[in-house]
């Protein structure tokens, strides 16, 4: 949806088309997943984890932090959560069971425990002792209705999908803080379903809900107001559970525009930029002015072979794509240097991430070689991007250019922005890709099963589905990261996904905001949070 | 002023006929804009789902939407519903799109209005300054700086203001970020939009002035009157001028157009949220209702507009044909 927005680069005249658009290609970055360490977090009170060093917490103040929106559709729906503002505007007035940590494994939030059965196919949730914003303690009623809600066949809610394991007919509420999961089969990583994007928790309700006049949530900030596309004006909440914020106020506003948000920043209109150009990072970095705050590894770069067709359904192609990128040289072209290149592997730096695979670089003899053997030589292919997302297009350029030098003829075809996700889910057979940060087990179930809705890779194969059926069924954590790193082995040799980098998600701040965590990828816990920021 | 205009029963019907022109030329717009949104790939089912198209998702959405009805249906009843003055419902939001316009109106009324006061003294001035010294410095100036200003993309100048009135200076709010709809009480926040929204109508508008003086002193009224021995000034103001403002007129109703442009430049980089925000965000979401809602509103602006540009040029130069 669009709404969002980045462009690539000041030397672009389309600057609208990102104006509206573009949001939604930033903005909406998936999420579901699981994972289950059980490390308790820091308290609000030093700062979630960040701020070391900024000094003792101080109350009072108002922030007030830019995002690209949604335009006048906005909602305050938790469960129509979509963009990078709706995230931030539901985890100031809601909580979810679990959030993610920076490793991507889930923390416990409302809930304080679970449990599973020695199958993994039953999980007793315990939640912590909470209550919503109109007194009303959080009981396990509550997490029912609002699971059973995002559940409904006929809302198309974006957790809906994540929630697909839960058998919510069969589960239930035997005390008021307990509640009963049945799951439809073993879910060794059911907590990462409880922490998935979107999955909110709301006051259970008789009939249809106006979310945008009064919304009532457990969440660190209660609501003042709400003008869709303008603006959300939020207060302390005294009674929360994790520590009262610092902050008295917080109102997000919305600015499509990467330059208006810098701009604003510069000119004290607001304290926080959220999403800007690595040109801008760099223009301002250590200036003085304003604080960067870069998000290392929140959205995988790639390129998307589909495996199931020419040219790439032979191994031997997709490795010599692998060898042709030139890895350094997409992460300077494409990203400005914002990033870290990757190793055709999804979660670098996450929980299970195979970090002691060979880091692979360009090799065009090699790749040359292995074509030859693939009755290649002299191919052509054609490269599908566009704006929808900041960096595709000179990504695709440079990547036409290196592959030019291994004898292969790459074609970059630009298509609509609005429409780009869908356009490649079938069609095509190269295409540039990006994901935003989820658990490694999240990426797998959703892209890389045969039965997966975003199979972009095409990758059907069942001994894979069976490796991940065994990893959810495996409760022995250690046994369970050694299946993740054969999975991980598999795509790494002869997968459909060409992941060349990680880029930062960059974040501008006036220099009296104090305690945003510096570590944290965009969708994480600690991302966007403004109950741990104080003004100095 | 000679009062040399056409009968009033033509008029009537001249107006009579323009105004059902109009009716039609903005049916055919609001067609047209359907027509064109229709044919941009994917829907507004693909653009809320986003980077998450799971088919059975998108199914679902098009279901909620109504989209899984044939296209000309749904204009029909869109359509049905304008007749009786209901513009449908946003499909992203289910809210009626009359909120959508009346919350997007204000700013760039506001926005619009606050450019054209200061917009027609300015160039009709500047146009007829030029004039008189026609040829010489003073003349060159103006005509050199307009065109320059002219050619300057409103963004990049929006861009070089702000970064030095409002960044370096800091005379001026760079944005009108949290200001919302109350523009009015922060009027700082205008002066910089203004200025750009002004740029390029100040410039075509001086250089028409300009052109139609100089062809209306050169005309044998004017020379005429100059042996009748009438004062230079009045021969300027009372007999060149009108005559050359009857393009200027015609011309000032199409600056409405460029306000338009402008306003979608100018909102987008100081953060207004008008029409042209709604505009752009409505067609990135695919949102048709919304997006006919504003092809009816620009439509039958730009009609009205028209229509009363072309009534004052006529009573300007009734022997001009300039009303066509």
């Amino acid at each position: 949806m669009t709404q969002h927005a980045h462009l690539p680069g000041p030397h672009r005249r389309g600057l609208l088309t990102a104006a509206g658009g573009l949001a939604a290609g930033l903005g909406a970055l998936a999420l579901t997943g699981c994972s289950g360490t059980e490390t308790p977090r820091a308290g609000a009170g030093d700062g979630g984890g960040s701020g070391s060093g900024d000094g003792k917490p101080r109350r009072g103040g108002r922030l007030r932090a830019a995002f690209a929106g949604g335009g006048a559709g906005e909602t305050l729906d938790p469960h129509l959560s979509n963009l990078f503002a709706d995230a931030a505007r539901a985890k100031a007035l809601f909580d979810k069971l679990a959030d993610y940590g920076p490793d991507l494994a889930a923390r416990p939030r409302l809930a304080a425990a679970w449990e599973p059965n020695a199958r993994l196919d039953r999980w007793k949730v315990t939640l912590r002792e909470a209550a919503f914003h109109d007194g009303k303690p959080v009981t396990a009623a509550d997490v029912l209705y609002s699971y059973r809600r995002i559940a409904d066949p006929k809302q198309a809610f974006r957790a809906r999908a994540s929630l697909e394991p839960i058998d919510l007919s069969a589960s239930r509420a035997p005390a008021p803080r307990t509640v009963e999961f049945v799951l439809k089969r073993p879910t060794a990583e059911f907590p990462n379903v409880l922490a998935a994007f979107g999955a909110y928790i709301v006051p259970a309700a008789s009939g249809p809900v106006d979310f945008d006049k009064n919304p009532v949530g457990s969440g660190p900030f209660r609501f003042v107001s709400f003008a869709p596309g303008r603006s959300a004006v939020f207060r302390r909440n005294d009674a929360y559970w994790d520590g009262p914020p610092h902050l008295d106020e917080l109102e997000i506003v919305v600015a499509n525009e990467e330059s208006a948000r810098v701009n604003a920043l510069l000119g004290g209109q607001i304290e926080y930029a959220h999403e800007l150009n690595p040109a801008t990072a760099r223009a301002h970095e250590d200036k003085g002015r304003i604080g960067i705050v870069r998000l290392r590894n929140s959205a995988m770069q790639a390129f998307a072979m589909k495996t199931d067709r020419p040219p790439f359904d032979d191994p031997r192609v997709r490795e010599a794509f692998f060898l042709i990128a030139d890895r350094e040289e997409l992460v300077a072209g494409a990203l400005s240097g914002a990033g870290e290149i990757g190793n055709d592997l999804f979660g670098k730096g996450y929980e299970y991430y195979a970090g002691e695979l060979p880091q692979r670089a360009q090799d065009l003899g090699r790749a040359r070689a292995l074509l030859k053997k693939a009755g290649a030589e002299g191919l052509r292919v054609t490269l599908d991007t566009s704006p929808v997302a900041a960096g595709f297009t000179e990504a695709a350029t440079v990547f036409r250019d290196q592959a030019a030098k291994a004898g292969v003829t790459i074609t970059v075809r630009t298509g609509s922005k609005d429409s780009y996700w869908k356009d490649i889910l079938d069609s095509g057979t190269l295409c540039s890709y990006r994901s935003g940060a989820m658990p490694i087990e999240s990426h797998i179930s959703q892209r890389l099963l045969t039965d997966s809705t975003t199979n972009a890779t095409k990758w059907h194969h069942k001994d894979f589905d069976d490796l991940y059926q065994q990893a959810q069924s495996t409760g022995d954590p250690v046994r369970r990261a050694a299946v993740y790193t054969r999975m991980q082995r598999r795509l790494h040799a002869e997968g459909g996904f060409l992941i060349w980098g990680f880029a930062d998600w960059i974040l501008g701040t006036s220099l009296k905001v104090k305690g945003v965590a510096p570590d944290a990828p965009a969708n994480t816990l600690d991302w966007a949070r403004f109950d741990t920021v104080w003004l100095a | 002023m000679r009062r040399a205009g056409p009968a009033a029963a033509p008029l009537r019907s001249w107006a009579a006929r323009r105004l059902l022109l109009g009716v039609a030329q903005t049916a055919a717009v609001v067609l047209l804009v359907f027509v064109l949104t229709e044919a941009l790939p994917g829907d507004a089912a693909v653009a809320l789902a986003g980077d998450q198209p799971d088919p059975a998702r998108i199914a679902a959405i098009r279901e909620a939407m109504g989209l899984d009805r044939p296209a000309y249906v749904r204009l029909l009843d869109w359509v049905a519903g304008l007749a009786h003055g209901d513009l449908g419902t946003s499909l992203a939001s289910g809210r009626p799109v009359s909120t959508y316009l009346a919350d997007g109106y204000g700013p760039t009324l506001l926005l619009a209005a606050v450019t054209v006061t200061p917009l027609v003294p300015l160039g009709v001035g500047l146009g007829v300054l030029a004039a008189r010294f026609a040829g010489r410095p003073l003349d060159r100036l103006v005509s050199s700086v307009t065109l320059g200003i002219y050619a300057v993309p409103e963004f990049a100048l929006g861009t070089l203001l702000i970064t030095v009135f409002a960044l370096r200076l800091g005379w001026l709010p760079p944005t009108a970020v949290g200001y919302g709809t109350d523009l009015l009480a922060h009027p700082a926040a205008l002066v910089l939009p203004v200025l750009i929204l002004l740029s390029r109508p100040v410039c075509s508008l001086t250089r028409l002035v300009r052109a139609g003086m100089i062809d209306a002193l050169a005309s044998p009224y004017a020379a005429q009157a100059r042996r009748y021995g009438i004062a230079g000034a009045r021969i300027r103001y009372a007999h060149a001028l009108p005559n050359a403002m009857a393009p200027a007129a015609q011309q000032l109703a199409r600056t409405v157009d460029w306000l338009l442009c402008g306003v979608i430049v100018v909102e987008a980089l100081y953060v207004i949220p008008g029409l042209g925000t709604v505009l752009i965000n409505a067609v990135a979401e695919r949102d048709v209702p919304v997006v006919q809602g504003l092809a009816v509103v620009f439509g039958v602006t730009t009609v009205v507009l028209n229509l009363g540009a072309d009534l004052v040029a006529r009573r300007l130069a009734p022997r001009a044909g300039a009303a066509a």
